[in-house]
C-alpha cells in the first residue's frame, strides 16, 4: 500500500471513530455515573474516573428483593410473549409466504404504525372486566402486539427465500403439508427464527408504555421499576445509573454478540414495536 | 412405509401430465389470525365504538355520536399537541436522515474494525429507552449535567435544555437523533450495498470528482432507500413516547406535550375513555395521512425523473 492509501485508511478510521463517539461517550458516562459516590457525581468539573468506586450502587440495587422480583417479571413477560409469538408466528409466516398472500401483511403494517397507547385503552378495560389486573397476564397478552408482528414479518421474508424444491419433493412423496413444514421447512428456517427471536426479545424487554399502565406494585417489569426509582430518589444518581445499566445490559450484550442477526432482521423488516 | 412409498410410484408415472395440487396453507395461519384478531383488530373496533360514546371510568356511558370528535376540533390543548408533534417529527426525520446517510457512506467504505464500530454504532437504538432517557436527564441537568460542562469547554453559554419551554423540543430531538440515526444508517447501508460497481468505474474513467459521483450516481440510486428510512422514521417519531415521557412527561408545563403524551393523560390521568378513543382514532388517521403523503411525494418524484429524462 502506498503512503497515500495508508493515510486514507487512517483518515477513514478516524472518521469512523468520530461517528461512533456519541454512542461510546454516552455509555462510558453512564458507566461512570453508576460507579461514583454522590459527592463525585455532584463534582464540578465532572469526574470521569473517580478515585474510589461505589460498587455499593450495584449491590444496593441487586440486594433489594424487589429488584429480583421485577427481573423475574421481565423475564417471564418477555419469555412468554416471545415464545407464544414464535408458536403462532412462525407457521403463519410460512403459510403467508407459500400462499403469496401479501395483502394479509397489511394487518402487520397496521400493527406497525399504530401507537401502542391505542391498544392500551380497550385492552385495559377488557383486563379490568376480566379481573386480570394484578397478574402478569395483561402484560404478556399485550406484549403480543409487539412480538407477533415482528415474528410474522421476519418469517414471511425468510420463508420467501428458502428453496421450494425440497418441499415439493416431499409433497410428491406423499408427505402432508404439516410434515413438510415440520421436517423440511422448519429445520432450514432456523437462522430466520433466531433473528425473529432476538428482535422480539429486545423490543419486548425494552417496552415501557404497556407496563406503566398495566403493572401494579408486584407486577412491574424492569423498565417500569427503573422509571419509578426516579420519583423516589430524585438526587441519587449513582444507584439510578446502576439500575439503568443493569436493565439495559442484557440487550447491549445481545447486540454485541448477535450483531449479524440483528442487522439482518432490522434491515429486512425495519421493525420496532410499540 | 409402504403406504408412503406407493403414491410416490404412482405420482412419478403421472407427474408430467398432472399438476401437483398445492396443499392448503390456511391451517398454518389460523392461530396467528386468532391472536391478531384478539389483540389488534378487536381493540381497534372497540376503540372506534368507544369514541362515539361519553365514557368516563366508573360512570354509566351514553351514545353521543361525533361529539368527541367535534370537541377535539375546538380543543386548544390538542391543537398545541399536534403542533409539537409536527415540529418534533420533522426534526426527528431530517436530522437522523442526514447523519444516518453520512454514517452509511462512511461505514460502506473499507475501514479498519468496521464490524466492531458498526456494532457500537447501533447500540443506542437497541438499548432500553427508559434507561437511556434517565441518563440523558442527568446529562441535561443545568448545574451538574455534563452537557453544560462540555458547552463551557468550547466557550458556549449554559443551556436549560429540557427545563425551558423554548429548548425542550430541540433537546428531546437530540436524544431521538442519537437513538435512531443508526436505523437510517442500516437502511441506507443496505441501499449502498445494492449499487453495482459499473457506474462508479465509468465515472472514474470520465474523471468525475467525489461530489459529482455522490450527487449523480450514489444519491439517485439510494433515493428509494432514503424514502423507506424517512417513512419508518416518520412513523416512529410521530408516536414517540418512552423518551419524552421519561424525561419531561410533556413539560415544562405542556411545552413538549405531543399527541401521544396528551392521549396518555386523557386516557390514564383523566380516565376520559370516550374522548381518548377519539384522539386515538384521529391520531392513527394522521399517521396514515402522513405516510400516504410521503408515498405520494415519492411517486411524483419518480414521475419527474422520467419526465426529465424524456
Amino acid at each position: 500500500m502506498s503512503p497515500r492509501q495508508w493515510l486514507g485508511r487512517i483518515g477513514l478510521g478516524f472518521a469512523g471513530l468520530v461517528m461512533v463517539s456519541p454512542a461510546i461517550l454516552f455509555f462510558l458516562w453512564m458507566a461512570s455515573l453508576s460507579i461514583k459516590f454522590e459527592i463525585d457525581n455532584a463534582a464540578y468539573p465532572p469526574i470521569l474516573i473517580p478515585d474510589r468506586f461505589a460498587w455499593k450502587n450495584y449491590s444496593d440495587v441487586l440486594a433489594s428483593n424487589h429488584f429480583l422480583r421485577f427481573f423475574l417479571n421481565s423475564l417471564w413477560v418477555t419469555g412468554t410473549a416471545t415464545g407464544l409469538a414464535l408458536l403462532v408466528g412462525v407457521p403463519a409466516g410460512y403459510g403467508i409466504a407459500r400462499m403469496a398472500a401479501h395483502r394479509s401483511a397489511i394487518v402487520i403494517l397496521i400493527a406497525r404504525i399504530t401507537p401502542g397507547l391505542s391498544y392500551l385503552i380497550p385492552l385495559f378495560l377488557l383486563f379490568q372486566w376480566l379481573g386480570l389486573l394484578g397478574t402478569l397476564w395483561p402484560q404478556i397478552i399485550i406484549h403480543l402486539v409487539v412480538t407477533v408482528p415482528i415474528v410474522i414479518w421476519i418469517m414471511i421474508g425468510y420463508f420467501e427465500t428458502t428453496p421450494l424444491e425440497l418441499e415439493q419433493a416431499a409433497l410428491i412423496d406423499g408427505a402432508t403439508s404439516w410434515q413438510v413444514f415440520r421436517h423440511v421447512a422448519l429445520p432450514i428456517a432456523r437462522p430466520g427464527i433466531a433473528v425473529a427471536f432476538i428482535l422480539a426479545v429486545i423490543f419486548s424487554w425494552n417496552n415501557f408504555v404497556f407496563g406503566i399502565v398495566l403493572a401494579g406494585r408486584e407486577t412491574r417489569t424492569l423498565p417500569v421499576a427503573v422509571y419509578n426509582m426516579i420519583s423516589y430518589d430524585q438526587l441519587s444518581w449513582g444507584p439510578l445509573a446502576a439500575a439503568a445499566l443493569i436493565v439495559t445490559l442484557p440487550v447491549l450484550l445481545l447486540t454485541v454478540f448477535a450483531q449479524r442477526q440483528i442487522v439482518a432482521g432490522l434491515t429486512a423488516g425495519a421493525v420496532k414495536g410499540g | 412405509m409402504s403406504t408412503i412409498a406407493q403414491p410416490a410410484v404412482i405420482s412419478t408415472d403421472v407427474a408430467p401430465h398432472r399438476q401437483l395440487r398445492p396443499p392448503s396453507y390456511w391451517p398454518f395461519v389460523i392461530p396467528a389470525l386468532i391472536v391478531v384478531l384478539a389483540v389488534i383488530i378487536l381493540p381497534w373496533l372497540f376503540t372506534i365504538w368507544m369514541s362515539l360514546r361519553e365514557w368516563k371510568v366508573g360512570s354509566p356511558t351514553t351514545f353521543v355520536g361525533l361529539a368527541n370528535y367535534l370537541r377535539l376540533a375546538s380543543d386548544p390543548r390538542f391543537g398545541e399537541a399536534a403542533f409539537h408533534t409536527l415540529v418534533y417529527t420533522a426534526l426527528s426525520v431530517l436530522l437522523p436522515l442526514l447523519l444516518g446517510t453520512l454514517a452509511a457512506i462512511l461505514f460502506h467504505a473499507r475501514m479498519p474494525w468496521r464490524g466492531l464500530l458498526r456494532g457500537i454504532f447501533i447500540l443506542p437504538m437497541l438499548a432500553t429507552p427508559v434507561a437511556i432517557a434517565l441518563v440523558w436527564t442527568m446529562m441535561f441537568h443545568p448545574q451538574l449535567g455534563i452537557l453544560n460542562y462540555l458547552l463551557s469547554l468550547v466557550g458556549l453559554p449554559a443551556q436549560l435544555w429540557v427545563f425551558h419551554p423554548a429548548t425542550v423540543i430541540p433537546s428531546l430531538v437530540l436524544v431521538e437523533t442519537w437513538q435512531w440515526t443508526p436505523l437510517v444508517m442500516l437502511i441506507v447501508l443496505g441501499g449502498l450495498a445494492s449499487i453495482p460497481a459499473e457506474p462508479y468505474e465509468s465515472a472514474e474513467l470520465d474523471g468525475a470528482n467525489a461530489w459529482q459521483v455522490f450527487r449523480y450516481i450514489t444519491l439517485p440510486l439510494i433515493t428509494p432507500f432514503l424514502f423507506i428510512a424517512a417513512m419508518i422514521r416518520m412513523i416512529d417519531a410521530v408516536k414517540s413516547f418512552d423518551v419524552i415521557f421519561a424525561i419531561t412527561q410533556g413539560g415544562p408545563g405542556t411545552a413538549s406535550e405531543t399527541i401521544n403524551l396528551y392521549l396518555y393523560s386523557v386516557a390514564f390521568s383523566y380516565y376520559d375513555i370516550g374522548y381518548a378513543s377519539a384522539i386515538a382514532v384521529v391520531f392513527f388517521a394522521l399517521i396514515v395521512a402522513l405516510a400516504a403523503a410521503l408515498l405520494h411525494l415519492r411517486q411524483r418524484l419518480q414521475w419527474n425523473e422520467i419526465g426529465g429524462a424524456a
